[in-house]
C-alpha cells in the first residue's frame, strides 16, 4: 500500500465530491461536507490539547523536571468557568473569564490600535502631499480628496445638498472604486484557490491513474 | 434579438462554471506560462528591502496561515525563504496559526536541503504559539520566555543561531505571511509601531486592499498581495517555473473570461432595460 497515493486519491475524491455541488446538491457533496465538518472538529480538539493546553498550561503547572506550580491552577479554573456555560445554573461564571479576555484585549489594543490605525493613518494622509514629484503630489491629492469626501458621505448631521451633496457624491464614487478594487482582489483570491485545486488534480492526481493501471509513469 | 438577450440574461450558471473550469484547466494542461513583468510595486519594495539586508542579519518569518490559503501563500513562503538563504541571512520561523508551523517547516526544510543550509545554524523553526498580539508584545521583552524550546523541543539556549537573539529588536526585519487575524496587522501594531522593527508581509488577495494603507504610511516596507505578489517575488528571485508564476496563466485567462461575462451581462441587462423588460 502506497500511503502517498492513497492520500492523493482521498484528496482528489473529496475535492470532486465538493465540486459536484456546482451541478446540484447531491449525496456525494453531503458526504464530503459532513466528513469535513466532523474531521475538522476532531482535529482541532486534539490539536489544541497538544499545542495549546499541554505546552502552555499543563507543562507549566506540572513541569517535566518535577514539582507543582499552583499558580497555574488559576487559568485552569478560568478555563473551567468557560465550560460552565453548558450548565444553566453555573453559566454566569463564564462571564468572569470573558471579562478577563475582553479586559486584557481592550487594554492592550486601545493605545496600539489607535496609534496604528488612526494616528499613523491621519499623519500619512496629511503629510503625503508634502513630498515627491508631480505624479506623487497628484496621487496624494487624490488620496486627501478621497478621504475627506468619503468622510463627508458618512456625515449625516447636514443634508446632502449643495456643496456637501456634491462632495458626498465624489465620496461615494471613490468608495465604489475602492469596493471595485476590493472585489477584483477577491475574485483573484478565489481563482487562486481554484487554480491550486486544479494543479493538484491535474499534476498530482491524474498521473497516478496510469501508475495504478500498470501503464508505467 | 430581444429573445437572444433574454436568453443571455437567464444563462444557466453551470455553463459559466464549465467555462471558468476550462479557462483554468487548459493553461495548466498545456503548461502555458505568461510573462510576469514586475514594475515599481510593493512586491519589488519587499524584494529590494530583503536584498539590501547585510549578510548574517536575523529575519523573523511568521507563517500565519493554514492549508486553505496555501495556493497563494506557500509559493511566497518558498520564494522568500530561498531569497533569505541566498543572501546568507539567518531565518527564524514561527507561527501565529497552528498549522502554519508545519507549512513553514516544509518551506524552510525543502529550501535548506537544496541550498545546503543547516538547521539550528542557518535556520530554526520555533513553532506555533497561541496568543496573537499579546504574545507578540511578550516577544518584545523576551523571546526565550515565550519559546523555551523550538518546534522539535530543542531548548532555546542549545540552538547556536539563537545566541545573539533576545527580543524582537534583535531582528532586522519581520515578515508575516498572513491569511487573516492574527497576522500582519498584529505584527504592525505590536512589533512595528511599538518596538520599531521593520515589517514586511505577504497576504491573500482578499486582504491586500486593507493592508495597502500601511505601505503608504511607511508602517510596512513591502507587501506581496495574493498569487500575483507571489509570482512577482518568484520572478524577482529567479524561479522561472514556480507554482505562482505557472498559476498566473490560468489566472489571466480566467480573468478574461470573467470580464467577457461581465460585458455580456451588462449588454443583456441594458438591452432588456431599453425594451422595458428590466427596471
Amino acid at each position: 500500500m502506497n500511503w502517498e497515493i492513497l492520500g492523493i486519491w482521498l484528496g482528489a475524491m473529496v475535492t470532486l465530491c465538493l465540486y459536484s455541488f456546482l451541478y446540484r446538491d447531491n449525496p456525494f457533496y453531503k458526504f464530503a461536507e459532513h466528513l469535513f465538518v466532523g474531521m475538522s472538529a476532531g482535529y482541532w480538539v486534539i490539536y489544541n490539547i497538544e499545542n495549546v493546553l499541554i505546552p502552555n498550561w499543563w507543562q507549566n503547572m506540572v513541569p517535566p523536571e518535577g514539582g507543582f506550580n499552583w499558580i497555574w491552577l488559576i487559568p485552569g479554573v478560568f478555563a473551567l468557568f468557560m465550560i460552565a456555560r453548558i450548565i444553566p445554573k453555573t453559566a454566569g461564571l463564564s462571564r468572569l473569564s470573558l471579562g478577563m479576555i475582553v479586559g486584557v484585549g481592550a487594554g492592550l489594543n486601545m493605545v496600539s490600535f489607535f496609534q496604528t490605525n488612526a494616528l499613523a493613518q491621519v499623519k500619512g494622509t496629511i503629510f503625503s502631499v508634502a513630498s515627491g514629484g508631480v505624479w506623487s503630489i497628484f496621487s496624494s491629492l487624490v488620496l486627501v480628496v478621497g478621504v475627506v469626501s468619503g468622510l463627508v458621505y458618512f456625515f449625516f448631521s447636514k443634508a446632502h445638498t449643495g456643496v456637501v451633496g456634491r462632495t458626498a457624491n465624489v465620496g461615494i464614487t471613490i468608495l465604489m472604486v475602492a469596493f471595485g478594487a476590493s472585489f477584483g482582489y477577491t475574485i483573484m483570491a478565489r481563482l487562486s484557490l481554484l487554480i491550486g485545486r486544479f494543479q493538484f488534480l491535474l499534476e498530482d492526481w491524474l498521473p497516478t491513474i496510469p501508475r495504478l493501471l500498470g501503464l508505467g509513469g | 434579438m430581444a429573445d437572444f438577450y433574454e436568453k443571455l440574461g437567464n444563462l444557466d450558471r453551470r455553463i459559466i462554471f464549465v467555462l471558468i473550469a476550462l479557462s483554468v484547466m487548459i493553461p495548466i494542461i498545456f503548461n502555458m506560462v505568461f510573462p510576469n513583468p514586475v514594475g515599481a510595486e510593493p512586491s519589488r519594495d519587499m524584494f529590494d528591502y530583503v536584498d539590501a539586508l547585510p549578510e548574517g542579519s536575523n529575519v523573523l518569518l511568521s507563517f500565519d496561515y493554514d492549508p486553505s490559503t496555501m495556493p497563494e501563500l506557500q509559493p511566497m513562503a518558498e520564494a522568500i525563504v530561498l531569497h533569505l538563504f541566498q543572501k546568507n541571512i539567518n531565518v527564524v520561523g514561527m507561527a501565529l496559526w497552528p498549522q502554519g508551523a508545519s507549512l513553514g517547516q516544509d518551506a524552510m526544510s525543502s529550501m535548506a536541503d537544496s541550498l545546503g543550509k543547516v538547521q539550528f545554524e542557518d535556520w530554526v523553526n520555533l513553532g506555533y504559539k497561541t496568543g496573537g498580539g499579546v504574545m507578540i508584545v511578550r516577544l518584545g521583552s523576551s523571546m526565550s520566555a515565550v519559546f523555551p524550546t523550538d518546534r522539535d523541543n530543542v531548548p532555546w539556549f542549545e540552538i547556536p543561531m539563537l545566541r545573539g537573539i533576545s527580543t524582537l529588536e534583535s531582528f532586522s526585519l519581520i515578515i508575516s505571511l498572513s491569511a487573516g487575524d492574527p497576522g500582519i496587522i498584529a505584527w504592525v501594531m505590536m512589533a512595528g509601531d511599538r518596538f520599531g522593527v521593520p515589517i514586511g508581509g505577504g497576504c491573500t488577495a482578499v486582504s491586500a486592499p486593507t493592508l495597502y494603507t500601511y505601505l503608504q504610511t511607511g508602517q510596512m516596507v513591502g507587501l506581496l498581495g495574493g498569487l500575483k505578489g507571489a509570482a512577482d517575488y518568484e520572478t524577482l528571485v529567479g524561479i522561472v517555473d514556480g507554482q505562482a508564476v505557472r498559476g498566473m496563466a490560468p489566472q489571466s485567462v480566467a480573468h478574461v473570461v470573467i470580464m467577457l461575462f461581465i460585458i455580456i451581462g451588462n449588454v443583456a441587462y441594458f438591452s432588456q432595460r431599453k425594451k422595458g423588460g428590466v427596471k
